[in-house]
This record gives structure tokens, sequence and C-alpha cells, in this order.
């Protein structure tokens, strides 16, 4: 965030502005307190009473609403599928965006077409996506036939109705059985979701990064080459070190985006189906707002999901600051 | 981001000098067919899906390789069915939504920009801050005080809950700071020593000068509508005559949920005013991308 520029001493347009500059933000400032400071003030006060839809405003509950959350097996079961959601997602996508930045930062041909074709998917909409890789992830669809075609198994049941866990599965072919709810990893269904949303992202993360990697100044790499460094120890002392705020950036947006998942959920996987395994917090404030009609309850949930949001984000910000950049 | 806007994408720097080594030839090919894999693996839903929106829900179930990309007969049943259903009406929600945005953004987030970087108020920093600390906010965390709000104004089920909400927006009024700041004060100075006004200055000097901010901040706000539906699917419950086309595609997805060719020509209608736009303006997107993931 750029400071603010410095100002001449002697503004002859200061007395005016006082008054012009209040109402050049008034329309923006009305619409923004009405549909965000307002909602933002608001979400921790409903969180605090009993409010239904058609009732609206209950008694005071106090922390009542974040006790029954607590108690509640699917705030568990959703708290556990996001969490590895976001685990799963954020830093796969962000490897695999900075992979192809590097690989997409020398002198390659066709450089339009391939920033059109990384690109597209982030722009589409969430809903559009969705729906096709239903299609794709169908037992008689397109991933299914690739799978047979190169020689593998597919997944019995398919895609976006199994519920196994999938490092379950993965220890029970070693083994080991009943592995607690906690470590049977996300189920097949979510893990096809998680892979949707990699692919949607990777190719923007790409571009972000290929920009960070043309801002490191040559100079360095020609320093560094003098020293007798490799490339190797360029890439870990030079390019990654200069990434890290950008990767600050896009992972912190990436946590942001991914505990709130809600889109694919309602689309692909209605309810959280199968089994719940694809239950999200996002998912869960829709229906206890909406389908349970608990708008405190709700409300409680999003108080819980922001928390969790801000607290990453300041312990990621943390980790930049101590190793020395921002 | 803000750079990437006004200067366009630098070219790849890569390894200097002419002379390259036949093992950094090799590194490059090897380079060159990943991100030719990486390309198609991004084209390939999008194709399958167009393939598939030209099929018979018959053929559509009998996958091989003759027909994955290319249907066997090729109809517009899929079309048609699509047409019966009210996808008119959707599509031409979205795209007075999307004005109604581009309009009421274009206005107040340019008008707030240009004050918070040019102008000294008091308050000033403070609500700038204000601005910029709720851009980390999820949406899905105040949609419930939201849909609230719209229920005690009466908005819920109308135009105005698509559209009154969503005139303003933390981060455009950011990128328009962010460039407002970049015009030199030089061309204001002579307009004030002349005697103008913060209004006459703004409007003719200023505004004529941002076009392409304001261009970019167009896109975004494009990008937003066309794509937004945690709002819409909840302020239009059971309103189908004020369904965008996402919304519309959901619910016809819950409707008849197998019904693969219709759903793909949903999702084709859907995506091409987007691609047209994208392919036009491809430059202003990439930095849209930090928008949409701020929004979420």
């Amino acid at each position: 965030m750029a400071g603010f520029p410095s100002r001449k001493p002697r503004n002859p347009l200061a007395a005016e502005d006082a008054i012009a500059g209040w109402l050049f933000i008034t329309p923006a400032l009305i619409v923004l307190t009405l549909f965000v400071f307002w909602p933002i003030f608001q979400v921790f006060r409903v969180s605090l009473f009993e409010w239904s839809l058609i009732e609206a405003r209950g008694p005071f509950q106090g922390f009542g609403n974040f006790r029954t959350l607590f108690q509640d097996p699917d705030f568990e079961i959703a708290l556990r599928n996001t969490i590895w959601f976001s685990v799963g997602v954020v830093p796969i996508q962000t490897f695999l965006g900075v992979l192809l930045a590097v690989l997409a930062n020398r002198a390659i041909p066709g450089k339009t077409f391939f920033r059109v074709a990384f690109y597209f998917p982030s722009i589409s909409s969430s809903v559009v996506i969705a729906v096709i890789f239903i299609w794709l992830y169908q037992q008689n669809g397109l991933i299914n036939y690739v799978l047979r075609w190169l020689g593998f198994g597919t997944p019995q049941p398919p895609w976006l109705s199994n519920p196994n866990g999938v490092i379950d599965m993965l220890l029970g072919s070693f083994g080991v059985d009943n592995v607690t709810p906690w470590l049977a990893g996300p189920s097949v269904a979510l893990l096809s979701i998680m892979m949707m949303n990699i692919w949607t992202t990777m190719g923007s993360l790409m571009v972000i990064f290929l920009a960070g990697l043309q801002g490191i100044s040559e100079d360095l790499y020609e320093a560094a080459s003098l020293d007798g460094a490799n490339k190797r120890q360029q890439f870990f002392q030079i390019t990654i070190p200069m990434l890290r705020p950008v990767i600050f950036f896009v992972t912190t947006l990436g946590f942001i985006g991914t505990f709130q998942v809600f889109d694919q959920i309602f689309v692909m996987t209605p309810g959280g189906s199968p089994a719940k395994t694809t239950l999200t917090l996002g998912y869960l404030v829709y229906e206890e707002a909406f389908r349970g009609f608990a708008m405190g309850l709700a409300c409680a949930i999003a108080v819980v999901l922001f928390a969790i949001i801000l607290s990453i984000y300041f312990i990621q910000r943390r980790f930049i600051r101590e190793s020395g950049l921002e | 981001m803000a750079s990437i806007l006004k200067r366009g994408q630098k070219q790849g720097t890569g390894p200097v000098g002419g002379t390259k080594t036949p093992a950094e030839r090799t590194i490059e090919a090897i380079a060159l067919v990943v991100l030719i894999f990486v390309a198609l693996l991004m084209f390939v839903p999008f194709a399958f899906s167009i393939a598939t929106s030209f099929k018979t829900s018959p053929e559509a179930a009998q996958l091989s390789f003759g027909n994955m990309f290319w249907p066997r007969e090729g109809v517009t049943t899929a079309y048609q069915t699509a047409f019966d259903s009210n996808i008119q009406r959707w599509f031409l929600n979205s795209v007075f939504i999307a004005l109604i945005w581009i309009a009421g953004r274009a206005i107040m987030d340019t008008m707030a920009g240009y004050a918070f970087a040019k102008m000294e108020f008091p308050g000033r920093k403070f609500l700038f801050l204000l601005v910029l600390g709720t851009m980390m906010v999820p949406g899905i965390v105040t949609v419930i005080p939201k849909f609230i709000l719209l229920d005690d104004l009466g908005l819920l089920n109308t135009y105005g809950a698509l559209t009154i909400p969503f005139l303003a927006d933390a981060f455009g009024i950011f990128l328009m700071k962010q460039f407002f700041e970049s015009i030199p004060a030089d061309l204001e100075e002579a307009a004030r020593i002349d005697g103008a006004s913060r209004y006459q200055i703004f409007r003719q000097i200023v505004l004529p000068n941002a076009i392409p901010a304001v261009t970019a901040l167009t896109i975004f706000s494009f990008q937003g509508s066309w794509n937004s539906f945690l709002e819409p699917v909840l302020f239009t419950v059971g309103a189908e005559n004020l369904y965008t086309l996402p919304v519309g595609l959901a619910n016809f997805r819950a409707v008849y949920n197998t019904n693969y060719p219709v759903l793909m020509a949903i999702a084709v209608i859907t995506t091409v005013p987007m691609a047209i736009f994208f392919v036009v303006f491809q430059r202003y997107f990439i930095a849209s991308n930090v928008a949409s993931g701020i929004k979420g």
C-alpha cells in the first residue's frame, strides 16, 4: 500500500477540498456503509442472538450460539472438511503456479496464446466450471474414459459420490485400518472438487508469479554467477526469496478463497453429499441460515470463519516479517 | 498490480546473451512441451463441453475417440431446449445487472478514488484504511446481515437486491486511488493557477486522462457481476424472472441434473460473452485476478 503523497505546503484548493472531498466520497461511502461496514458489525451482533429468518430478532444468547456450535457434530465435520480443502489446495496451486511461471519465464514462442489459455479458467463463472466438471467426473465421463484408456482403475462409487477418505484408503492398502475421522483425509468427492479448484486457479497464479519473476533485477543473477553460484543456488537464494512477498499475497488470497468455498459445493454436491464429506463451513453458514432458518447460529459460524481467516493472515504476515521481507 | 495495468506485460527476460548451450536448449524444449501440455489441459474441459452441447443425449452418454471433441451428427436440440426455458430472460438480467454495476462503480469508485488520492479533507486517512480493511472480508461472512438488511428495506427478490449493494466496491476505489496518484501534479497545477475549481479540474482535466483506468475498472465490474453467484442465488430465491445466467444454470442443474447436452449449452451461452470480452481486453484481465481473489 503506497503511502500518501507529500503535500505542497500551500494548496490553494485546501479550503474547497475539505468539503469537496467529502462530497466526492459520499456516494461510495453510503453504499459501503450500508452493505459492507454495517454487515461486518451486524454479523457479530446477530451471532449473539437467537435470530430466526421468520420471526427476526429473538432473545439475547450471549455466547450461547457458539456453545451450541462447538457441540454440533456437523460443525466439526465442516471444519475438518474445510481445513483439508484449504491445506490441500493452497500449497499445491501455489507450487504449480511458481513452477509454471519459472518454465514460462523464458523466451518462449506464443506468449499471448499461453496467457489466454492459462488465464481463461479463472475468469469463467464458478458455476459453469462446476457444471462442466460434474460432467467430466461422471461414471461415463471424460476423466474415467481417459483413466480406463491409460489402463488405470476408476473410483467406485464414481468421483463425486464417493465418501471414502483418501488417506484412509491409502493406509488401508498397507493394512492400517480404522483411522480417526480427522486422519481419514478428504473424501474422494472432496478431492475431486479440490482438483477442480487447483485446475481453475493455477494458471492465473502463474501469470501473477510471472510478473513477479520479471520484476527481479538481472543484476542479482549476474552478481551471483560471478560469485560462483550455480543455477540451483540462484533459484533458492535469489528467485524464491524475491518472490516471497508475492507468495505471501497469493497464499493469503488462497486461504480467504478456499475457507469460504460455497459455489462448488452448492452446485456439485448439494447438502455436502456424500455422507457430509463435502460439507464446508461456507456451506454450513448457508444451511443453517436458509434451511434451518437459524440466522444467529449461521452468523456465529461466519464469525468463527472470519476469525480463522484473520488468524491465518496475521500468522503469515508475522512469518514474512521474521524472514526479513515485507 | 497497478503497474501491470499501466505498462502492460513486460517481455520475458530469460537467460541473457544470445548464445545458448545445448543443455539450455534442451531445458527450454522440455519447458515448452510441459507448457503446451498444461495449456491443453486448460482447454480440454471447455472444448469437451462445447462438443457435448451439440450432441444428442444418447450420443453424449456414448463417449468414444471419434465423438469426443466432434459430434457425429451435430444437432442443435440442446440449444433449442435451452431457449425453451427462461434463458433469454436470464441473459438479459445478467446484461442489465452488469450495466448497472459498471455504471455505478465507474462513477462512485472514480470519484472516491480521486478524492482519496488528491484531496485533503478531514478523516481521509482513517476512511481509506477502513475501506482497505474491508477488502479482506470474505463475502460469505457478511451475506446474512446483507440479506437481513435487504429484507428490512423490502428489496429482496427485486433488481435492487442484485444491484444496489454493488454500486461501489473497496477494490475499485483502491484501484482508482492508485491510478490517480500516478498522475503528475503539473497537469492540475496549470488549471489551478488559472483559478479552476476542483469540479472543473476533475471534469475537464482528470477524467479525460483517466480513460484507461476506468476501462480496467469496467472490466473488473463486468467480470464481477457476470460471475457473481452467492448473492444472486440467495437474494432471489424462487423468483425465476430475476435469475442471472449462473443462478439459472445452477437451478437447471438441480432440476434436470442429467441432461448434459442442455447443461453444456447453457454453460456455453454463459461463457461466450465473457470469452469475447477476455480476448478483446486480455491485457487488462491480468490485474483483475487480484480483485476476484480478494472478493473470493
